[in-house]
């Protein structure tokens, strides 16, 4: 009894479901966990889009009059947690991860499957139980950030629910990153050097570390503002003694590296779809390695940027600024390693390429105004307004969507073995690239010019370039139509794709597609280049 | 959905088998304790900050008494002891030994919890009193419950080393360590929590 599940024994295939019903279970093949968490991801972004389509909405207009104020308050704080916890992360991290790492590891399951399972099942009820708060009592109000007092005084039984749902969301999150761990570290097939590993695993293996390290303090920091909540105590209650600052340091100490478990697994996805339709090999493959491990250490000590304006002291200030401003060092390695990969490459315009093109244009220009913000003079003028709401969503839509839709038509030949429509990809992200710029640039302005953020009512001088970016909200909403035609229309009656329709060398395509439940009908193969694009061993394929 | 773990993996080449696999459970295991560890470094972390920026307000009563928690410590530092042994005795083969040892260290660990609560009902503050008193209650509750858990699960392998049909045999020892890993760990936390909270 030293192995945990003894497959004769036990006989799991006789009991888990085959066909569609599959992906309904509490299945342990990885490539079903990863489908489940992709796909529920998505419903929960369709909701979450629908509440920022509400958000827009109000805000064609001054007054508010789309919906009452409390209304508004929830409803942003819904699209921001649905958005984070239950979209990006679980997606980005989780469907992605799992799909991909076991292939890339040479493994045929990830290191503790049943773990990986709970992992995924904790989810939909408590994204389900989120958006029901809504119903109860109200949902919470406080943003997604949950500050007290705010969090404290609002309504509470929202709040509560909110705080609950976050703590099993953030409970999944880690046994997800304690599973990837394990998986990168201990079941790489042997011969397979750490160095040989596609970039999504060190991605994978740097936003675990992240995930492994911060989920707890926030897990930590929301037990105690339950505490404030339920039993009248005082830790952030500064009525009673306690102190709201504290929580900001310990909130933030999660949700910086919270911004890096959003775009780390990005950057690592994008490094395997650049080398592909580029056919050239990644560039700076070691230089990639450092930057992302750089990031991890640099990320755990820049929170209290976030916190200039809750009367920092100055050597706090000066620290937070300086390490900030570091960050932009393995990350402008990175983009220019991605330009240096395109670069002379043999480029192919596909739905794939045209995302991750748009990714990299977005996120320059995000991580531009990342840089700027963490100056103080610059963060003290524009801190709560406008200007940061377009930075985060130049980085985490701009940046992490655009790649995660890129990643859907790089593997979805990979999942079904059907080709998708170039045509109606290409329709869905120029409608993206044109509405999401549409909508979040001008914000740059409104926030330059001082419109506060999470208001809904504002000053009527900036009523005409709301409703411009309202019209790019209007875009991006339409965008989601041909992508949904597309998902179904290739389910259906798409080309087939072959195994290996990109030709391409990362490990999961040297499988069939779809692949076997057991991933490979032999021995995992041992892919010791997996960019070794413009060689005599790619024309081999 | 056969091989859902790396068990088939692991059968195919029997010699490492085992020894492989029970490393990476213990690899999962660390990584979770190190997460389990940075929740209390964030409640400690809280507790320095409130320590060294908010002063006690006029008239609110926090002050510990040393005698009780410095028995805990011997206690938790003794049961640490306890289970090594046990684990010790596993080694040899002596069952009936190992079974001894663990309900001896479940012994500690519930006296542990009867000396917390008894420390708990004589303390001079409440849990809402002010800030300090509600940080120490939920630092040394969660650290509670932690015991409380790892009691319970020494009493469950306890059973399981019985002899004869026991499931844990010095072959089978991975749920033993992992425990035994857990109440270290939660020993050297109280160790952190004693100098935090009682000394500094």
């Amino acid at each position: 009894m030293t192995i945990s599940i003894d497959p004769q024994d036990s006989n799991p295939k006789s009991l888990q479901p085959k066909g569609w019903l599959r992906y309904f279970s509490f299945s342990l093949d990885h490539k079903v966990i990863g489908i489940q968490y992709l796909v529920c991801g998505f419903l929960f972004y369709l909701i979450g889009g629908t509440l920022a389509s509400a958000i827009r909405i109000e805000l064609a207009s001054p007054m508010s009059d789309f919906m009452p104020r409390d209304v508004y308050n929830q409803v942003l704080t819904l699209h921001g947690t649905i958005m984070i916890f239950l979209w990006i992360v679980p997606v980005v991290n989780g469907a992605f991860g799992n799909y991909l790492i076991p292939f890339y590891v040479g493994a045929r399951d990830m290191a503790f499957p049943r773990l990986n399972a709970v992992a995924f099942w904790l989810i939909p009820p408590s994204g389900l139980m989120l958006v029901a708060s809504y119903f109860v009592e109200g949902a919470a109000q406080a943003g997604w950030t949950a500050y007290p007092p705010l969090s404290i005084t609002t309504p509470q039984s929202g709040q509560i629910i909110w705080i609950m749902s976050v703590l099993l969301l953030g409970g999944s999150s880690i046994f997800g990153g304690i599973n990837f761990i394990a998986t990168i570290i201990k079941l790489r097939r042997p011969g397979l050097k750490l160095m040989q590993l596609p970039m999504y695993c060190w991605a994978m293996l740097g936003t675990s570390l992240l995930v492994v390290l911060s989920t707890p303090v926030l897990a930590g920091t929301l037990i105690l503002l339950s505490f404030d909540i339920v039993a009248h105590t005082g830790f952030f209650n500064p009525v009673l003694g306690g102190n709201v600052v504290v929580y900001q340091h310990l909130f933030w100490f999660y949700s910086h590296p919270a911004v890096y478990i959003m775009v780390l697994p990005a950057f690592g996805l994008v490094s395997e779809i650049l080398p592909v339709h580029s056919r050239k090999p990644l560039f700076g493959y070691t230089t990639m390695v450092f930057s992302i491990m750089g990031i991890v250490v640099l990320g755990l000590v820049v929170w209290a940027h976030h916190m200039f304006t809750s009367g920092t002291p100055p050597w706090m200030r000066l620290f937070f600024t300086i390490a900030t401003a570091f960050i932009a060092v393995p990350t402008g390695i990175k983009f220019f390693n991605w330009v240096a990969t395109l670069w002379g490459g043999k480029i192919s315009i596909n739905s794939a390429m045209l995302f991750s093109c748009g990714f990299i244009i977005n996120f320059v220009f995000g991580g531009i105004t990342g840089v700027a913000l963490a100056q103080v003079p610059f963060d003290i003028h524009v801190h709560d307004t406008y200007f940061v709401v377009a930075h985060f969503h130049y980085i985490v839509y701009g940046g992490t969507v655009f790649i995660i839709f890129s990643s859907i038509y790089h593997w979805f030949p990979k999942v079904t073995g059907k080709l998708m429509s170039e045509k109606l990809g290409i329709l869905h992200f120029a409608i993206t690239f044109i509405g999401f710029n549409l909508c979040f640039a001008p914000q740059h302005w409104l926030g330059l010019n001082g419109m506060p953020r999470r208001v809904a009512e504002y000053d009527p001088q900036f009523q005409f370039v709301n409703q411009i970016s309202s019209l790019g909200a209007l875009l991006m909403a339409i965008s989601t139509i041909p992508f949904l035609v597309n998902i179904f229309l290739s389910i259906k009656n798409g080309k087939d794709s072959g195994d290996n329709p990109w030709n391409a060398l990362t490990p999961e395509w040297l499988t069939s597609s779809p692949p076997p439940v057991e991933n490979w009908e032999g021995e995992a193969p041992l892919v010791e280049e997996p960019y070794g694009y413009g060689k005599p061993i790619s024309q081999e394929n | 959905m056969t091989t859902l773990d790396s068990s088939k993996e692991i059968k195919k080449n029997d010699s490492e088998a085992s020894e492989h696999h029970e490393d990476f459970r213990m690899f999962g295991l660390i990584t979770f304790l190190i997460a389990d560890g940075m929740t209390f470094a964030g409640f400690f972390a809280a507790y320095l900050t409130y320590k060294a920026v908010n002063p006690l307000p006029d008239g609110a009563i926090y002050e510990l008494e040393l005698p009780i928690p410095t028995l805990n410590t011997i206690l938790l530092l003794v049961s640490s002891a306890t289970f090594h042994k046990a684990g010790k005795a596993l080694l040899k083969k002596k069952n009936s030994d190992t079974q001894k040892w663990l309900l001896v260290t479940a012994l500690l660990g519930i006296t542990f919890l009867i000396c917390q609560l008894f420390e708990y009902f004589n303390l001079p503050f409440g849990l809402t009193d002010n800030l300090f008193a509600s940080t120490f209650y939920a630092l040394t509750g969660f650290h509670g419950l932690h015991v409380t858990l790892g009691t319970l699960m020494i009493l469950i392998i306890s059973w399981q080393t019985r002899p004869k049909e026991g499931r844990i045999t010095n072959q089978n020892m991975f749920s033993l360590e992992a425990v035994e890993l857990y109440w270290h760990f939660v020993d050297g936390i109280w160790v952190i929590l004693f100098i935090i909270l009682y000394l500094l």
